[in-house]
């Protein structure tokens, strides 16, 4: 093959002017088109893929089996067997259903084949003041005998409106989505930032597109992909919930998810940022363990935080307002009803101006060390010399 | 026609380039020739823009260079990068799109390219599949995939096999031939010779000399001559205004002046037949040493016999 006859046929063949060249795309177009770039090539990867069903298949699993287990564990109603002469202790009584039996024998029968869990007989002892006589199978069946025993009236000066597991259960999921959203993604953007200078494309798009909107294509695109995802975890949970019958939990958290979402967006945004200009500044995959290892740590924080404070008020009230953690902190102070209405207003705005900011000072460090190869770029330097 | 004026850039307190002037004519191949680190690839990042210089300027036909007339620059870089897992066609279209093609063009340029460069069967492979060889080729579709104005290309040759050059060398002469400043680095002083129109030297960060190659040659070197004689060309040695460079029987390698080259002459067809006579014009790589060998002389004072290792 001759490589000097001319080639490219499809040009003007000389000494004319190239032909019309297209408008140049300006910032927001070319943030796009990156930001697609980095959404399709993660939607195609099959790594991707799978993770993400994997995640939901996990999340609706989990709610399914707590609804199997809440059931066996005493969460539906216990199943309690009744002769006629006793039917009417059980009508009424919470979390007992009566199981009609023709005859004590049979009442006992049913006991001792666990279909029931106790049995409620009368009892003709007249020691017995009440009449009747509770049966169980190898043990005594508290949550019959407390549920048909006659407790005084109980006045709270401090009512905690959530139960202490629940309140666990509900930090816990919130700050274990935000940690395994905020990890994946803020990697995948370390990586692929790395990656870019790793195989120098970095200095085709440069000559081609600012590094303003290569950043922020990158911090467009994956944040697009991350809230997709919890947006994807929030409507599978949602839909497991309902279809398992627990919907009254859902009028309880519908409002906090939303905000949790909310802030998550914003919150990631902010990440992104760390994660990207952090990356930056390495010129190696291999090299990147310490400039992440801080964005990591607080990334950290605010998971950490939920499981050890989430029954410390005042260090929630804090988690709630600084920026790295508040994605966390307001929407479980909203589900334990402890934030007034204008509190996750406020810390929406201090959170945004912090991303602002921060993606400010991280298009900085970005631009000035995307380029630079080599040896690890000090922080100090990238913020202080010119690209 | 581009136009580097006083260019300074330092990276920390390593001062990379100190005033580097030089044009890029249109319709010229320009070989910009350096050792490693001599300050080639830094330049050709500051004409692109991936780099901003301390001092200086680079001007466009006359005008400061602006980003936006960058964005018609080709540009290879000299460690090819491309994304190692995306498709061939795919990556370029992005490429396209991104310098501002719409969707359904920049996908058939980029398809018509990539073709035209032999790739047609590899459009969907990941570049990671491809030989060495093919990836150079979807390099050079990266950089000429929006048509480009002026062409910089960083070490376009290294590492090609003769084809491939071949197809590098096309495509450069075919811009060149249009009317576009093609500008290339290159060490392989030997292809710089064969290609370019023009030659830019650089050496510790500045450049040594610039200018048309053939005028290069001429004032960098003392006229020389070759010959070949039936007869033993011992009598050369004490003929006046002859300096032998290189001796064996019948051939002479010497240098004199033209009168004295053609006394010799004379002199030998009396002796003895003459098979050959001609003039050798210096290579590039010999001017390119002397050049950096004169400057170093001049720069390290006293002189000392340190030679800069001449990189090929």
């Amino acid at each position: 093959m001759s490589g000097r006859t001319p080639m490219l046929s499809n040009t003007p063949s000389s000494g004319s002017a190239p032909a019309a060249r297209p408008a140049t795309p300006n910032t927001v177009q070319a943030t796009l088109m990156v930001a697609e770039r980095e959404v399709t090539t993660q939607v195609r990867s099959k790594s991707f893929l799978i993770s993400t069903a994997v995640l939901l298949v996990l999340v609706l699993g989990g709610i399914i089996l707590t609804s199997v287990l809440g059931d066996r564990l005493g969460g539906g109603d216990t199943k309690v067997a009744v002769v006629p002469e006793t039917a009417a202790v059980i009508e009424g009584v919470d979390g007992l259903e009566a199981v009609d039996a023709a005859d004590p024998e049979a009442a006992r029968a049913l006991v001792e084949s666990e279909e029931v869990s106790a049995a409620v007989l009368p009892d003709d002892d007249s020691d017995n003041l009440l009449g009747v006589v509770v049966v169980g199978l190898d043990s005594a069946p508290d949550g019959v005998i407390s549920a048909l025993a006659v407790t005084p009236p109980v006045e709270l000066l401090d009512e905690s409106g959530t139960s202490d597991a629940l309140r666990y259960v509900v930090s816990f999921v919130f700050g274990i989505a935000f940690f395994m959203a905020a990890m994946t993604f803020g990697s995948t953007i370390a990586q692929n930032t790395v990656q870019e200078k790793q195989s120098r494309i970095v200095e085709i798009l440069l000559s081609t597109v600012p590094p303003r909107a290569l950043l922020a294509g990158k911090i467009l695109g994956n944040t697009v992909l991350a809230v997709g995802q919890i947006a994807a975890i929030a409507a599978v949970a949602v839909v497991g919930l309902v279809v398992t019958g627990q919907d009254d939990l859902l009028g309880m958290i519908g409002a906090p998810v939303a905000w949790f979402v909310l802030f998550f967006l914003v919150g990631f945004v902010l990440l992104a940022a760390l994660f990207a200009s952090a990356a930056s500044l390495v010129s190696r995959v291999e090299d990147t363990g310490p400039v992440l290892t801080p964005v990591m740590m607080l990334v950290m924080i605010p998971y950490f935080g939920v499981i050890f404070f989430n029954d410390n008020d005042l260090v929630l009230t804090i988690m709630s307002y600084v920026p790295f953690s508040a994605p966390v902190g307001m929407p479980v102070r909203l589900f334990l009803g402890e934030a007034s209405w204008w509190e996750p207003l406020v810390s929406l705005v201090i959170l945004a101006g912090t991303a602002v900011l921060v993606t400010g000072i991280g298009a900085r460090i970005y631009a000035r060390s995307v380029l630079r190869t080599g040896r690890r770029v000090k922080l100090s330097e990238a913020l202080t010399k010119a690209a | 026609m581009l136009q580097l004026d006083g260019i300074h850039r330092s990276f920390g307190d390593r001062l990379v380039l100190d005033d580097v002037g030089f044009s890029v004519e249109r319709g010229k191949l320009t070989g910009f020739v350096g050792g490693n680190g001599a300050g080639k690839t830094t330049t050709m990042r500051i004409i692109l823009g991936v780099l901003t210089p301390d001092s200086g300027t680079v001007t466009f036909d006359g005008s400061p260079l602006g980003d936006d007339r960058r964005r018609a620059f080709g540009y290879m870089p000299e460690e090819r990068g491309l994304y190692p897992k995306m498709h061939v066609l795919e990556q370029i279209t992005y490429l396209a799109r991104l310098h501002g093609y719409e969707r359904r063009t920049a996908t058939e340029k980029a398809r018509d390219l990539l073709e035209k460069l032999g790739l047609g069967e590899r459009l969907n492979d990941p570049v990671d599949d491809l030989s060495l060889g093919n990836q150079q080729r979807a390099q050079i579709a990266a950089a000429l995939v929006h048509e480009p104005e002026v062409l910089v290309l960083d070490e376009p040759f290294s590492g090609l096999d003769p084809m491939a050059v071949d197809l590098v060398l096309g495509v450069l002469q075919e811009y060149a031939s249009r009317g576009a400043p093609v500008l290339f680095s290159s060490h392989q002083l030997d292809v710089v010779e064969r290609l370019c129109d023009d030659v830019v030297v650089i050496a510790g960060g500045r450049i040594r000399a610039a200018g048309e190659k053939e005028a290069l040659r001429a004032q960098h070197a003392a006229p020389r001559y070759e010959i070949t004689s039936g007869g033993d060309m011992g009598w050369l040695r004490t003929e006046p205004g002859v300096r032998v460079v290189e001796f064996d029987g019948g051939y002479a390698l010497f240098e004199s002046d033209e009168a004295a080259a053609q006394r010799v002459l004379r002199a030998a067809l009396d002796a003895a037949p003459v098979q050959q006579f001609s003039p050798v014009r210096p290579r590039l790589a010999e001017i390119f040493r002397d050049i950096v060998r004169d400057e170093e002389r001049h720069d390290d004072e006293p002189a000392t016999t340190k030679t800069k290792e001449p990189v090929r």
